[in-house]
């Protein structure tokens, strides 16, 4: 297996225990370059809180984060938690090291969310040229008396050829909860887009979309993949979107993760099958 | 409207309001309401909006604008008092040794200010600024009750005065001097709010959650908003000292920090025109248009009830009231002033006077 692609995104036996309830339990998934992922399961499955853990929202209890090989977030069981954990590996990792969402943005990890949250009251562009700030050279007091002048065009520039290439140019100056709804959800991919992710994290992008709205996002998530060179892990509960568009597929259930492998595993695996829709008594 | 009618509408209304403000500085005499209005609801809009900046966006809801005022104006007035008058205004404590020669030019006074109210906005910013929402407005109106009973009191007798406060407070240059320095003062506010910082500051202020995942740092951001805002608050607080030329610990009490929150609920939360166009409004109301409340007239022999000391408060109260239930969003929203949105308001109301009956008689159906 030397023809391997690197490796973006590994979870290393991820456990997330609010108070008593394991809501991700022994998680461990790997993202390679180029590769579309799914991460699927009924609701309460632990899917965003699995999300939360990778962009920095939530610190793990146990368990150790990989970016591109190198590790970024472990911790193990503390104070309370040491009494109180009930996942597995406990004493396996003896690091601490948490950083927070806005350090891994800046590391190439971007995300949506499952309930849009665009800065509502602000335009589509300003949306976008949002997400161009967190690598300012300038400081404040040379960008307030426009000493960087040059950057800000840099920034303007860049934000609208994103909204070109993502068919919102024409709604440049519309406010951004004016638009409908598939529009505000491709803002989002935008805005995200425009922090220049290697790793982007689709929150069930295709929430509330009709068939066709769904079929058509599922050619666009394969092309901003082509166009950006990114690498995607996707929630979503359209099965025809995931096992369309998605090379591998996790799934969770109860915080476990119960199957991997391609769609069509997936689609034959008692234990997923099981987990949807119950099982004959 | 084309873009340039419309800079060509800005100039010659900028110019309207030099030429009003130099018409009354020359020709209005200096005991006239309308000059008092004018200067004081200048320094008012300073606040106003440097508060907004925090406030209204950012979203960091803090009360601690009379803390901060105080202590630019206390600055001010220690580092300015001409020395030859410290031991008049000093009799009773006796000046600290350090202070006894100091006498700055004003415009230093007038800085120092700002940059100490910011280095304590600095200092107390750190932990204060983890707190969120509610729990964030009582700990910084907290550290504003602390700053005014702490400059009156006994161990900073030599430096502030104590209870007695400070006087002899080297007054305005000239009538302009507060419509220069805070007008060049918002105008820094504005190019900070309009640069990419104060794009991350508004990001903030519409979802902190969101603004983080698109790599925008909250405890730095939050940290240079609050003490960008101390510092003009500060400076505000300077000019106040230099327009009242005498200061105590209780010229900065709660309600001045309520009064500036009114005017800028009034003007709009993260509107900079709207907080400078209710500065105005409400100086000129409170000080000016509403006195005749609280004096007791006389028609022929009726005496018209409930006029007499206090009952201007009373009215201005429920007017305030009206306006947070029925106008919520105050004179501008978060909308600045644009001739286009002026355009609209008179179509909208010579609709609403003359005409278009029609449409609006399907409304009622």
């Amino acid at each position: 297996m030397d023809n391997v692609k690197p490796s973006v995104l590994r979870l290393e036996d991820i456990t997330m225990q609010f108070g008593g309830v394991v809501a991700v339990n022994n998680l461990s998934l790997e993202v390679r370059k180029g590769e579309i992922i799914g991460l699927i399961g009924p609701n309460g499955a632990g899917k965003t809180t699995a999300f939360n853990v990778v962009t920095g929202v939530y610190a793990p209890t146990n368990g150790a984060l990989y970016l591109n090989d190198n590790l970024i977030i472990t911790n193990y069981p503390r104070g309370k938690m040491k009494e109180f954990y009930q996942g597995e590996n406990k004493g396996k990792y003896t690091k601490s090291m948490i950083l927070s969402p806005d350090r891994i943005t800046k590391m190439g990890v971007a995300r949506t969310f499952q309930n849009i949250r665009l800065f509502k009251d602000l335009t589509v562009f300003e949306n976008v040229l949002i997400a161009k700030h967190m690598n300012i050279k300038a400081n404040i007091f040379s960008a307030t008396f426009r000493l960087n002048r040059k950057e800000e065009q840099w920034m303007r520039e860049d934000a609208m050829s994103l909204l070109r290439i993502l068919g919102l140019d024409k709604n440049k100056n519309d406010i951004a909860s004016s638009l409908p709804y598939g529009k505000q959800r491709r803002l989002e991919i935008a805005r995200a887009l425009a922090t220049k992710p290697s790793l982007l994290l689709l929150d069930e992008p295709a929430a509330g979309m009709n068939p066709q709205e769904s079929d058509e996002l599922m050619h666009f998530i394969g092309r901003i993949r082509d166009d950006f060179d990114l690498s995607i892990l996707m929630i979503e509960h359209h099965m025809q979107l995931v096992m369309g568009v998605c090379e591998r597929i996790y799934v969770l259930d109860y915080g476990i993760n119960i199957a991997e492998g391609n769609p069509a595993e997936i689609q034959n695996n008692p234990r997923v099958i099981e987990a949807y829709l119950g099982v004959d008594e | 409207m084309t873009k340039k009618t419309k800079t060509i509408c800005s100039i010659i209304a900028g110019l309207v309001i030099a030429a009003f403000i130099f018409y009354v500085g020359e020709e209005v005499s200096s005991s006239s309401m309308l000059r008092t209005v004018l200067q004081l609801g200048t320094i008012y809009a300073l606040v106003a909006v440097s508060m907004n900046l925090l406030n209204g966006f950012t979203g960091q809801f803090s009360l601690g604008q009379a803390g901060f005022m105080a202590i630019g104006a206390y600055t001010y007035a220690v580092l300015t008092i001409p020395v030859d008058k410290k031991a008049n205004v000093y009799y009773l404590y006796g000046i600290a040794d350090s202070l006894a020669d100091v006498e700055l030019p004003l415009w230093i006074g007038i800085i120092a200010g700002g940059l100490l109210a910011a280095l304590l906005a600095a200092i107390v910013g750190a932990p204060v600024l983890r707190l969120k929402s509610d729990y964030f407005a009582i700990a910084t109106l907290g550290f504003s009750e602390i700053v005014r009973i702490l400059v009156g009191s006994s161990p900073f007798n030599r430096i502030t005065n104590g209870s007695l406060g400070l006087n002899s407070i080297p007054g305005n240059p000239s009538y302009y001097t507060p419509f220069i320095v805070a007008g060049i003062c918002i105008a820094i506010i504005v190019l900070l709010l309009t640069s990419s910082y104060g794009r991350a500051f508004k990001a903030i202020r519409e979802d902190e959650i969101a603004a983080e995942a698109m790599g925008i740092r909250l405890s730095t951001h939050k940290q240079m908003a609050f003490i960008i805002s101390s510092f003009f608050t500060g400076i505000s607080g300077a000019l106040l000292a230099m327009y009242l030329g005498a200061i105590t610990s209780t010229t900065f009490p709660i309600m001045l920090t309520y009064n500036i929150l009114l005017i800028i609920v009034i003007g709009g939360m993260g509107s900079v025109t709207g907080s400078i166009l209710a500065a105005f409004l409400v100086t000129a109301a409170k000080e000016w248009w509403l006195r005749f409340l609280d004096q007791t007239m006389m028609i022929g022999d009726f005496q018209v009830p409930l006029l007499r000391t206090g009952f201007r408060m009373v009215v201005f109260s429920l007017i305030l009231m009206l306006v947070v239930l029925f106008w919520r969003k105050g004179i501008m929203g978060q909308k600045e002033f644009s001739w286009d949105g002026l355009l609209n308001l008179f179509k909208r109301v010579k609709n609403r006077l003359w005409g278009n009956s029609k449409k609006g008689g399907a409304l009622n159906g």
